[in-house]
């Protein structure tokens, strides 16, 4: 292969260089993974300690928003994932639209976040010294929300993290940097949005349906 | 691949990654070269050592006496917490990885540089910040919690314990793109011929450090968030007045903080490999054992944190299976150990420097690592838990051996790094001071804590008074051996005898290329064609020390 713009003089060829930085991306989720996985662990250990009040925390919740906000996060990673496509075969404005667009649904998400955020604010639902929800027996509810709060907020860092990688990657696709033959920054940013979906996937039966 | 020249004088290589593609300070802080970035590592780290070695000095000295000696309770409670801190996460993490394995691996492996040289700058400007963070912390408060944070004692101390957690937190990102760094690099730049069985030992031994840099380092950052999270806001994940379990702090602490033992040990045993093989003249025995090892190290260490809970309400079932699971660490270690013996056996042994803190190194192991199966087991753990025995027997395991191992690694590769070889004859007074000293400092810890003497306490009774003199005095000891080889390295920088490409008649890659390296590592890619610990095809080795050493001697 001719030697490119974006190949590293320490590779030899794109081909390799290509495969480094997949393995990287793949490495840097599995990373990503254990980050959220002590969260969960701590999840599911105080809903064992505590089943019953988490039980009735989670009713509380809007459970249609969290419904809502998993059929926008799929469909965006739908986008993205036909971006990707795209861009294989070369269409790479068509790659940016679709990457766009698939931050106009992290939008989405982080609204009604945003939106289920106020409405716990104002229900006295932060947790710790600042919880006065007082229909929930014992210390379970205000558990529940500071683990609430932890993992979807986490989560929440991720999706922006995630909309602006979209953004830069999704310019300069808009501007001609990547090709049918060199568009890794593209596969690598949709392996990046896929982990901040698959996460949700997970988040939202745990703290919205069980 | 050119012999080791018998007679021509070695030669300085001019043009090298020091002086291209200039000196200034500006081209050392934008560089993307993996060797500037693992001398800068280096640097640091010797620095932190020093931070955390007068914190120890300070311990000793004011445990010279029963009572009050040099500080009130509360300073004593900040600098051993100091001190925890600034040796785990600013030296014995990064020193032999961020370091010398920046510095080795890509070399070792035949490539031109580290798969992602700009993650690797991130890298260390992360371990700046974390560290700069972490050290404001502790000069406007500090933090009395030991570096071990226990909740709920840590989430309600009054002293400054958040900015400590945030700069450990950074450091554990810096750790995690290096550890990224090398995995890939050792899959995707191996040069033509470097298969995996003909890759190098220490490039094993770091890439198994660095799956646990990968896996377990994001789960103590998540922890000491919680933390740091609980202490400024009071949530009560881990405060039982709120509803929270501060055991589940412990195993989430754990989970990191004991595969970070091995993050710690691993590279040493890496350094260890090596310079085993270059001062016995022979072939590794058992390479594929020793290799592999590593990787049986890194997994089952995955699967021991919960020896650290013996006595904090675990299930007996619990604590008997851990304590089961962390002698299995025993077995991987003591394969290693059979071997490097084995590789001895009949080989031609010179007794240099590095060879001298190899032999230091076994002796520390192995008394760590006994100390450590017999702390294994619950029934006797509970003797000993909280004691100075486990004072000692950390400080035997992960210090000495590492100490040793990162003292090895400066001597062994000064000669690459600089080009320039080190007093040999000051070389060998100082290991002995540091391994006399290194003794003499902890040995009396196993008596003290055997007869009960918690760790962490201020004062004590008089009957304790001897062994802490005893104590102290080797800490002196220790410290005056450091103080012995950072002289005779600085002046060792230019004033040291040149030492050409190969000072030790080494057959390890690295020495394959010139003193210090080009910037791209090797002028000409060599073949590859035999394997790194290779000795069986020299001549027979001649019965005087390397060339190098006698050239440092005669250097003073």
């Amino acid at each position: 292969m001719a030697s490119h713009a974006a190949l590293a003089h320490h590779f030899e060829s794109l081909e390799k260089q290509t495969q480094a930085q997949r393995l990287g991306m793949w490495l840097f989720l599995a990373s990503e993974i254990l980050l959220f996985t002590a969260l969960f662990a701590a999840y599911g250990v105080y809903r064992y300690l505590y089943a019953g009040a988490f039980a009735e925390a989670s009713r509380g919740l809007e459970t249609w928003m969290g419904g809502v906000n998993t059929f926008v996060l799929v469909t965006s990673s739908l986008t993205v994932a036909l971006g990707l496509d795209a861009a294989r075969q070369g269409r790479t404005r068509r790659t940016a639209t679709l990457f766009f667009l698939s931050i106009g649904m992290g939008l989405v998400f982080m609204g009604l976040k945003a939106v289920e955020y106020r409405h716990h604010v104002l229900h006295g639902e932060l947790p710790g010294r600042f919880y006065t929800a007082g229909h929930i027996a014992g210390s379970g509810g205000s558990l529940f929300f500071a683990l609430y709060f932890l993992i979807t907020g986490l989560h929440a860092v991720h999706v922006v993290v995630g909309m602006t990688v979209l953004g830069v990657i999704g310019v300069k696709s808009w501007r001609g940097a990547y090709s049918a033959e060199y568009h890794t920054p593209v596969e690598l940013a949709g392996l990046y949005w896929h982990l901040v979906d698959l996460i949700w996937i997970f988040v939202f039966p745990l703290i919205y349906l069980i | 691949m050119s012999p080791r020249p018998a007679s021509s004088a070695p030669v300085f290589a001019e043009r090298n990654y020091l002086n291209t593609p200039a000196t200034g300070l500006r081209s050392w802080l934008t560089t993307r070269d993996h060797k500037r970035i693992g001398v800068m590592f280096l640097v640091a780290a010797l620095i932190a050592f020093a931070i955390g070695g007068f914190f120890a000095l300070l311990i000793r000295l004011e445990l010279l006496t029963p009572g009050p000696t040099i500080m009130d309770a509360m300073s004593y409670n900040r600098i051993f917490t100091l001190h925890g801190v600034v040796m785990i996460f600013l030296f014995m993490i990064p020193a032999i990885p961020s370091g010398f394995g920046n510095f080795l691996v890509p070399i070792m492996v035949g490539a031109k540089d580290v798969a992602f040289p700009r993650l690797n700058l991130l890298s260390f400007y992360l371990y700046l910040l974390g560290a700069v963070i972490a050290l404001a912390g502790m000069v406007y408060g500090g933090a009395d919690t030991g570096w071990t944070f226990y909740t709920p004692y840590s989430t309600t101390t009054p002293t400054k314990v958040v900015p400590i957690l945030l700069g450990a937190f950074i450091l554990g990102f810096s750790s995690i793109l290096t550890g990224l760094n090398f995995i890939v690099t050792t899959h995707t730049l191996r040069a033509p011929g470097i298969t995996w069985n003909k890759l190098p030992l220490f490039v094993w031994s770091i890439y198994a450090t660095s799956v646990i840099q990968i896996l377990a380092t994001p789960v103590l950052g998540m922890t000491l968030l919680l933390v740091a999270i609980e202490h400024a806001f009071g949530w009560g994940i881990f405060d039982p007045a709120r509803g929270g379990d501060p055991v589940l702090f412990q195993h989430f602490f754990w989970f990191y903080s004991h595969p970070a033992v091995y993050i710690m040990i691993l590279p040493a045993m890496a350094v260890m490999s090596e310079v085993v093989c270059a001062f016995s003249r022979k072939n590794i025995f058992g390479y594929k054992a020793v290799a592999y090892s590593s990787l049986g190290i890194a997994f089952v260490g995955f699967f021991t944190w919960g020896h650290h809970l013996f006595t904090s309400g675990q299930s007996p079932y619990n604590a008997g299976v851990f304590g089961v699971l962390s002698m299995f660490v025993g077995i991987f270690t003591a394969i290693k150990v059979f071997n490097w013996v084995a590789t001895m056996y009949r080989g031609s042994i010179s007794f240099t420097t590095p060879f001298i803190y190899f032999v230091g190194f076994l002796f520390f192991l192995f008394f760590g690592g006994m100390t450590g199966v017999a702390l294994a087991t619950v029934s006797l753990d509970i003797h000993w838990q909280d004691t100075y025995f486990v004072v000692a027997h950390f400080h035997f395991i992960m210090v000495g051996s590492t100490m040793m191992a990162f003292l090895a690694a400066l001597h062994y590769w000064w000669p690459k790094i600089t080009g320039r070889m080190y007093n040999e004859r000051w070389g060998l007074v100082a290991a002995v001071f540091v391994i006399l000293g290194f003794v003499f400092t902890f040995l009396p810890q196993f008596l003290l804590g055997n007869e009960g003497m918690p760790r962490r306490y201020y004062s004590y009774p008089e009957r304790y008074w001897a062994l802490n003199v005893a104590s102290t005095a080797g800490a002196s000891v220790l410290a005056l051996g450091f103080m012995i080889v950072l002289a005779y390295i600085l002046v060792a920088l230019k004033h040291g005898a040149v030492a050409g490409a190969d000072p030790w008649g080494s057959r390890g890659y690295e020495w394959l290329t010139a003193s210090p390296p080009p910037l791209e590592n090797f002028d000409e890619l060599p073949a590859f064609e035999r394997g790194p610990h290779e000795y069986h095809d020299l001549p027979a080795a001649s019965p005087q020390a390397p060339p190098g050493a006698a050239r440092g001697a005669s250097h003073g």
